[in-house]
């Protein structure tokens, strides 16, 4: 009888572990090091809790559902500004515009980049290229959009003014940029994901006689479909927090103002808001002055980014890692959601 | 399936399908380098009438560049100077001084924080504080911005900066809170989390063999993460460095909502008063001086703007490449 066995036992001896070396006996001036880490991560918590309690206050104290439902008026007055549901219906717009152009070719990229990457010096010079386009400030990618856009042969995309030349405004030229903003975002994951992959899969395909593409689409894409998700999170939190490229590339008008009366291509073709914008606009900073209809967006703005942060959590963590190893994986390297 | 059912429709079909992928997929990953190509060339195309009219001294000091903006917008020059006279200075002083505090701020802060994280912190806190830093990072700049503007400038212009103070720069300049020190402080929040990720990233992958032989030798932990694991991982540090000093030169909302908006060149040898003075660095400025031109010298001037933040870009992007080399010795990526 096993359990017999294990009972009949001797218990073994308690393993002795020397005492945990504490802080006492280290010099004064450790000490003191050994405090202020622990102030740092005490003083950051504070710092957040702070952020997310002073906008919860101000978000409750000045949202109404009525917000979410009136378009934005220009007045002198707060109280007649109007709600934010122009901006929301903005953001949406850049949002899904810039992600569905950034997504393929993201996941293209990486797929070129872990599995081809031929020649070499291509697939270097890609490398950094990418690195490069991370690391270029937003308002300057803005501008780089402004200068393309308003060529005159583009001039579908966004509209003319009345003399002719092209604004190079609107939010499909916003969009367009913005998925220049998340690439190197989506690109990042999916390489994580693809690069964490264990080699037997490819190898297994590849002893079917599968061709790279096929098993590309077919086995590797399918099987990375987590890592992937969480660039595309981490991309729609990126463009829905960017503000630099709405301000210099949507016109900064309050409602979105179609350019003709084709339904959606006029909207796409024409100007508007975001929420970014609109807390912007709605700051000292910005013309509107109103700032409860600011702290109200804000709010909003956090919670949503709030959200999208938790799902990227949901997604990175809780698969076939075990817990240690899983603060090294948030940790380690990229981090990519902080870039 | 069966094995070789890519080639159904012939032998060599399916490679040949593999090779109009990867062709595919390659002048895909050529058109990103086009892309940043095609950046450099039409910023630089536009931004070159305000180089070439101000010369070097783009850079240097002179005059008003509030006045040198309206100037422009009214298509009036300035008297002596051509339409496109330009002097960036107070500008870039501003960019400057904003950037350097932040990053030397954010460097202790952020070695602190990654130590506490990765060898202090128990289990529950780290827990806590993993969520924190990455609420951090995500929090929008233009929140930040709005806290900075209605929260902490009003704060600071209240309890902070005495009267006495405000009368002693008046005639040149109004301290309102708005200041070089709210957008350090703010800008140090900002860049703080990809700090902490990277070196934290970095002092967790140094080899534990490494640090377990400092502590056989009797040395105690604080003395082995100083001497051992931060001196491994300095190379990251300064990688991270780079990255943030990037960030921190491309913030514009935020620095355009809370450092004054006004392009005033703070000066040091004003004692305190220097850190209440405001400033307005590149990128917000790009912000606050765009009006919707595509075209004229107001244009090229925000064009040539927004190309010194794209050569610094670069620049830095090289520099953290640099920096991160002699990691690799040891293996650790970064």
């Amino acid at each position: 009888m096993a359990t017999a066995e294990l009972a009949s036992r001797p218990t073994p001896p308690a393993i002795v572990r020397p005492p945990r070396d504490g802080t006492a006996s280290w010099p004064r001036l450790d000490r003191v090091g050994y405090y202020l880490c622990w102030a740092t991560g005490i003083g950051l918590c504070v710092i957040a809790a702070a952020i997310v309690l002073f906008m919860l206050v101000k978000g409750i104290s000045y949202l109404r559902p009525s917000l979410f439902l009136e378009s934005p008026a220009p007045s002198q007055h707060q109280a007649q500004a109007g709600g934010f549901l122009d901006p929301i219906v903005g953001t949406f717009i850049v949002t899904a515009l810039g992600i569905l152009m950034a997504a393929p070719a993201g996941v293209a990229l990486a797929a070129w980049l872990s599995e081809y990457g031929r020649p070499t010096w291509l697939a270097r010079a890609v490398e950094s290229a990418i690195e490069m386009i991370a690391g270029v400030p937003s308002i300057v990618l803005a501008i780089f959009g402004l200068i393309i856009f308003s060529q005159g042969f583009l001039g579908f995309l966004s509209q003319r003014a009345s003399d002719g030349t092209v604004t190079g405004q609107s939010f499909l030229v916003a969009g367009t940029v913005m998925a220049v903003l998340a690439l190197p975002l989506i690109v990042g994951a999916t390489r994580a994901a693809l690069d964490q992959l264990p080699g037997r899969l490819r190898e297994a395909s590849y002893a079917l006689g599968k061709t790279r593409v096929t098993t590309i689409r077919s086995v590797l894409l399918p099987a990375i479909r987590p890592g992937i998700a969480s660039g595309i999170v981490l991309g729609i939190g990126r463009i829905i927090g960017d503000t630099a490229i709405i301000v210099i590339l949507l016109g900064g008008t309050l409602k979105n103002e179609p350019v003709d009366s084709v339904p959606l291509l006029g909207t796409l073709r024409g100007t508007g808001s975001t929420l970014t914008s609109y807390i912007y606009g709605n700051s000292p900073a910005g013309e509107g002055n109103a700032p409860q209809k600011a702290y109200a967006a804000a709010f909003v703005l956090l919670m949503i980014v709030l959200l999208l942060n938790a799902l990227v959590t949901l997604l990175t963590s809780g698969r076939e890692r075990p817990a240690t190893r899983k603060l090294a994986s948030m940790l380690t390297g990229r981090m990519p959601w902080i870039r | 399936m069966f094995p070789g059912a890519d080639n159904q429709a012939g032998p060599g079909a399916g490679a040949r399908a593999d090779k109009r992928a990867e062709r595919t997929l390659g002048a895909l990953a050529a058109a990103v380098l086009v892309l940043i190509g095609l950046m450099v060339v039409t910023v630089g195309i536009d931004a070159w009438p305000s180089f070439s009219a101000n010369g070097l001294s783009w850079f240097g000091p002179g005059g008003n560049v509030v006045t040198q903006f309206r100037a422009m917008h009214a298509g009036t020059p300035l008297a002596g100077h051509s339409l496109l006279y330009f002097r960036a200075w107070p500008l870039i002083w501003g960019t400057l001084i904003v950037t350097v505090l932040a990053v030397a701020i954010a460097l202790v802060v952020s070695t602190l924080a990654a130590i506490f994280l990765t060898e202090f912190a128990p289990r529950p806190v780290r827990r806590v504080l993993e969520p924190v830093v990455r609420l951090l990072a995500g929090v929008p700049s233009v929140v930040y911005g709005l806290i900075g503007i209605l929260a902490i400038a009003p704060w600071i212009n209240e309890h902070l900066i005495s009267n006495a103070r405000k009368q002693s720069v008046a005639y040149v300049v109004q301290l309102n809170g708005a200041d070089l020190m709210t957008a350090t402080l703010i800008l140090t929040v900002m860049i703080l989390p990809i700090m902490i990720a990277l070196s934290s990233g970095a002092l967790a992958s140094v080899p534990a063999s490494w640090r377990e032989g400092s502590a056989a030798l009797g040395v105690n932990r604080w003395r082995t993460i100083w001497r051992v694991s931060l001196r491994t991982a300095r190379p990251a540090l300064a990688a991270a460095t780079v990255l943030a000093t990037a960030r921190a030169l491309g913030e514009a909302i935020m620095l355009a909502m809370v450092s004054g908006g006004l392009p005033f060149a703070a000066n040091p040898l004003d004692g305190l008063t220097f850190l209440y003075e405001p400033v307005q660095p590149l990128g917000a400025t790009i912000v606050q001086e765009f009006g919707g031109q595509t075209t004229g010298p107001v244009a090229n001037t925000i064009y040539a703007i927004a190309m010194v933040l794209l050569v610094s870009a670069a620049l830095l992007s090289f520099a953290g490449w640099a920096v991160k080399q002699p990691l690799k010795g040891y293996g650790i990526g970064v």
